[in-house]
């Protein structure tokens, strides 16, 4: 037991952030004020309303008949039974979805060496991975449609499948789609400055294996559809638990040959997302084309088995890195070379290689490395399509870098977070450009190291770890230094040609009462950006926050990309402030006529309508709204009342923002079991200006804890012959509350220059940072043992099998069979 | 296949009494959404391993995926739409709101019913022994902290105004 007590965890109960005021805001402005969310006691009380809760007159249901098979041709399918089914309304093919739809396929105008394959909504010959829908059985409960759709035949030609990405890759292997001729997806190499010449010279060369295996989103909430189609109208109007109702809007005009301003797609309450609702899936398609071959809603919900067989999964990865330092502990050079396996088909439309691209391209950004290569090969396999998750390959590049950097301290004896130091790119660098590319604007590295040495009392942890560990207890304590990207702009996807939109719109109006209506473009799936919105425009306006509300998530209404990559307060933020503002000058040229004064010298503070330089109460807000409203007679004629403004934002002085902060891991590993304890956690986190903390620490902590469990538990185990194995919530564990530690958070704050609100962004943060603490901490407790892990999750098996406890399994090398090799270390 | 077999129940939910014919196959969370539309209860995995759908069954903490309908005939059920009402979790629901022990909500109306079975006797508890209660709840959006919190702060509240007995 300890021998001393650490300050470990001590500050928890303190407010992770004393509210720094705002520079933008008046004192006492709600912004930098951790409020409750207005929309959380309605979901607390059952009242929510997700998708799958709503039920329209004569809306029908649907059941997809899915492949067993990870690779097979469709022979032929006999629908008969099925269709005689009492109940059931229609029985769909692929062939049938043909006549109303235009099949799925990734082009990137910007990366034409990205080969991808046509994807039918249903397939119609061929399927690449088990869980493939190859017809639908429309019926008038989702029973009846799940019974019918067992009595749909299809005459199947099993093919050979192609699980491991490095198999997929090897001269002979099955062809994922013959079409493409090879399962290379794409492959690129990032090269700069001299990397072997700096490995020759090196005082310390490390390598490590990694073997990141593929994990899930699981939002709790399931994906799921309504689409109702009217045939008089020529309109679609569409209820769906997506991140982007936008995008879908155009998906589904594109793809069923419909007028963009007949489509309407309402993503209402959202169980959870992750990146898994941000794509176009097919069975999602096939739900609005069945809608319009029928002319009456039609409703698909998917279950937990559905999920795991059809939601983007994500971070398929097999590394080699390699670090070159010199004596003082000065990293020369970084080698990584990555492996992914991306599944049957690049996800819809985004592709797939978003994972693989920012994994390659972010390493060791955070450190001023000379020299940098990283190869990158992307393979198709019968697997589930991968797409975003949380992070998106930002949790493999930090990994790969983090973990090295603690072998090279090692290696040197240098201490762990004096390497970090020796290493980061420094006040004076920024703004910057990384060896990978990525553009920083000013990063606070070095302060958020020494917080968070200091809010874990980091020497005193040290000297415990190693008299713990004459007492036969093994401990160890990994940091991450760690970089998110936030808030991109029209760079990321403008590009490649496609129809996602970086910029959000705002559309804010006042009532005639004086409050306030909110319409946005980012979407809320439980992060709370639209509490956020609220707080900026109260702020902005000068009412209080219970008189605006805000709206997002409906396509007819301001326009904008939704959530993902940490974009909602940062873009949306900046357009509800640009247009509060030009509300608030609107109103008070209303209310200068009113009182035959100039504008300037008026000012709206809590509902009032006051003179900027006393403050003295002219008129009430209400009063304004209602002449505005219902007595333009009162005004001059050249006065025209506007009371609603519009504004847009996406970063254009910026390709994209650059967040930063660093994580601490402590935990213990039992040598007997295996097992691995979490003891503490912590984070340091620079996101820019908070507009509400408590969010902000609610969005770490969920991060984190994400990141924690792909590092301990999570893994979506195929077999060979493309069969999943954990696509049940027994089989595929997600943390529980009892293995979670809690988790101590500070903030240092870096406002984003160029903006008016100083806002980064946080969603990801947590997530990127957290499973590479974990590597970092699990090897520094096995140092003792001069053994370390290089394979997710670390189970007790990974552990035992690296202590020499349980028997090392043969890894049979898939492109060199003959060569056998022991466990990845 | 043969037609689907149904069976005549009564039951009382959230204090009505309800008379229904159900199907013998159908579970009683899918009875609550499609047949009563309460919906606030929510299937997540339909296993018995999330928790999302957790009701009360004459006062017990139960799995709605994990429970037929017809098992219902003559039991007292209770769902989120009840309990709020009531306002029998009022105070962990307030404690739930300001702490923002919630993010997406779907897994909120399970989490509360377990949460409230450790409120009924108070006694005093470790965070420990609090995330070992919640852990059949599974979240993914919040990573526990403010639930136990929430939890932790309304049973130091009900122990401190002697609810021992409630």
């Amino acid at each position: 037991m300890p021998s001393r007590a650490c300050l470990r965890g001590g500050s928890r109960r303190e407010p992770a952030i004393a509210s720094a005021r705002h520079p933008a805001f008046p004192a006492g402005s709600p912004v930098g004020e951790g409020v409750a969310r207005p929309s959380a006691l309605r979901l607390a009380s059952g009242r929510g309303r997700y998708t799958d809760d709503q039920t329209l007159p004569r809306m029908v249901h649907l059941a997809f008949v899915r492949s067993p098979m990870a690779h097979a041709r469709i022979r032929g399918i006999d629908i008969a039974a099925a269709l005689a089914f009492p109940g059931v309304v229609r029985v769909v093919t692929g062939a049938d979805i043909a006549t109303v739809c235009k099949p799925m396929q990734v082009t990137l105008a910007h990366l034409p060496q990205h080969v991808s394959a046509e994807q039918w909504p249903i397939a119609i010959a061929e399927i690449a991975f088990q869980g493939e829908p190859v017809a639908a059985v429309v019926a008038r409960s989702r029973r009846e449609a799940e019974d019918a759709a067992e009595l749909v035949a299809v005459d199947w030609e099993e093919l050979p499948a192609v699980v491991d990405p490095i198999a997929a890759l090897a001269a002979g292997s099955p062809m994922v789609h013959s079409s493409l001729g090879s399962n290379l997806a794409f492959s690129a190499r990032f090269e700069n400055g001299e990397v072997d010449r700096a490995f020759a010279a090196a005082a310390a060369v490390v390598e490590h294996r990694f073997d990141f295996g593929r994990v899930a989103c699981v939002a709790l909430e399931s994906r799921a559809i309504i689409a109702d189609y009217d045939p008089t109208e020529r309109s679609l109007l569409v209820r769906q638990s997506h991140q982007s109702p936008h995008l879908m809007q155009t998906m589904f005009a594109r793809h069923l040959g419909l007028a963009e301003h007949r489509v309407r797609v309402i993503a209402g309450d959202v169980g959870g997302a992750f990146g898994s609702k941000l794509h176009v899936y097919g069975d999602e398609i096939a739900t609005a084309a069945i809608a319009v071959l029928l002319g009456r809603p039609v409703k698909f919900t998917a279950d937990r088995l559905e999920a795991f067989q059809s939601d983007a999964q994500a971070r398929e990865f097999l590394a080699t890195g390699r670090l070159a330092a010199d004596r003082d502990g000065r990293i020369l050079a970084i080698d990584v070379d990555l492996v992914s396996g991306i599944g049957g088909y690049s996800i819809y439309p985004r592709s797939s290689l978003g994972d693989g691209l920012q994994a390659a391209t972010f390493l060791g950004a955070a450190y001023d490395i000379a020299a940098f290569r990283s190869q990158l090969r992307v393979a198709y396999q019968n697997k589930v399509p991968s797409g975003a998750l949380r992070g998106v390959g930002q949790p493999i590049s930090c990994s790969i870098v983090e973990q090295l950097i603690d072998l090279a301290a090692g290696a040197l004896d240098i201490d762990p977070a004096e390497m970090r130091r020796r290493n980061y790119l420094r006040q004076g660098q920024f703004p910057a450009t990384s060896k990978g590319g990525l553009k920083m604007t000013e990063l606070s590295l070095v302060p958020c190291l020494d917080r968070i040495l200091e809010l874990m009392d980091y020497r005193c942890l040290r000297q415990q770890q190693s008299e713990l560990r004459e007492a036969g207890i093994h401990r160890g304590i990994g940091f991450a230094t760690f970089l998110e990207q936030t808030a991109p702009g029209a760079g990321l996807y403008g590009p490649g040609g496609l129809p996602i939109t970086s910029q959000d719109s705002c559309i804010i109006r006042f009532e005639p009462s004086g409050t306030v209506r909110c319409e946005i473009g980012c979407s809320d799936q439980g992060q709370g950006t639209l509490t956020g919105i609220a707080q900026i425009v109260a702020a902005t306006l000068g009412i209080p926050l219970d008189d605006v509300a805000v709206s997002a998530g409906d396509s007819a209404g301001a326009q904008g990309g939704g959530a993902w990559a940490s974009r909602g307060l940062a873009i949306s933020g900046e357009a509800a402030h640009a247009a509060a503002r030009q509300l608030r000058r609107n109103l008070l040229t209303v209310a200068a006529a009113v009182l035959q004064g100039n504008l300037e010298d008026l000012d709206i503070r809590d509902r009032l309508i006051v003179d900027v330089a006393d403050g003295r109460e002219r008129l009430s807000l209400a009063r304004v709204c209602e002449i505005a409203y219902y007595c333009q007679d009162l005004l001059p004629p050249e006065v025209t009342p506007e009371l609603s403004a519009t504004s847009h934002f996406t970063p254009r002085t910026d390709p994209y923002f650059i967040a930063n902060g660093i994580q601490a891991c402590h935990l213990e590993i039992d040598a007997e079991t295996g097992w691995i304890k979490l003891l503490d956690h912590w984070i340091v986190d620079d996101c820019g200006h908070v507009i509400n903390p408590l969010l902000v620490d609610d969005q770490l902590r969920g991060g984190i804890v994400q990141g924690l469990g792909a590092a301990l538990f999570e893994r979506c185990v195929y077999d060979e012959q493309g069969q999943q194995l954990t696509a049940t919530m027994a089989d595929y564990l997600v943390p529980m509350a009892a293995e979670m530690p809690d988790i101590t958070i500070a903030h240092v704050l870096t406002p984003q220059p160029g903006t008016a609100l100083g806002i980064k962004g946080v969603g990801e943060a947590g997530t990127i940072g957290a499973t590479a603490a974990v590597w970092c901490a699990v090897n520094d407790a096995l140092r003792p043992f001069g053994v370390r892990v290089g394979r997710q999750p670390f189970s007790p098996e990974v552990i035992l099998t690296a202590l020499g406890v349980i028997p090392t399994p043969p890894v049979v090398d898939p492109v060199n069979p003959n060569d056998e090799e022991g466990d990845m270390q | 296949m043969d037609a689907v077999t149904r069976a005549t129940i009564t039951l009382s939910v959230n204090g009505e009494p309800i008379a229904a014919t159900v199907p013998v196959r159908q579970h009683l969370v899918d009875f609550l959404r499609e047949d009563l539309g309460l919906t606030g209860s929510h299937l997540g995995c339909e296993h018995g391993v999330c928790g999302a759908c957790t009701v009360r069954v004459d006062g017990i903490a139960v799995r709605g995926c994990l429970m037929l309908t017809v098992q219902a005939d003559g039991r007292r059920i209770e769902t989120i739409e009840g309990l709020s009402e009531s306002g029998a979790i009022a105070d962990l629901q307030a404690e739930f709101v300001a702490r923002n022990a919630l993010q997406c909500g779907f897994c909120t109306s399970g989490m509360l019913i377990t949460a409230a079975a450790l409120l009924e006797r108070p006694r005093a508890m470790s965070r420990g022994e609090i995330r070992e209660h919640l852990s059949g709840n599974y979240c993914r959006c919040t990573g526990y902290q403010a639930i136990v919190d929430a939890v932790a702060s309304v049973l130091a509240g009900r122990i401190a105004a002697g609810a021992g007995d409630r």
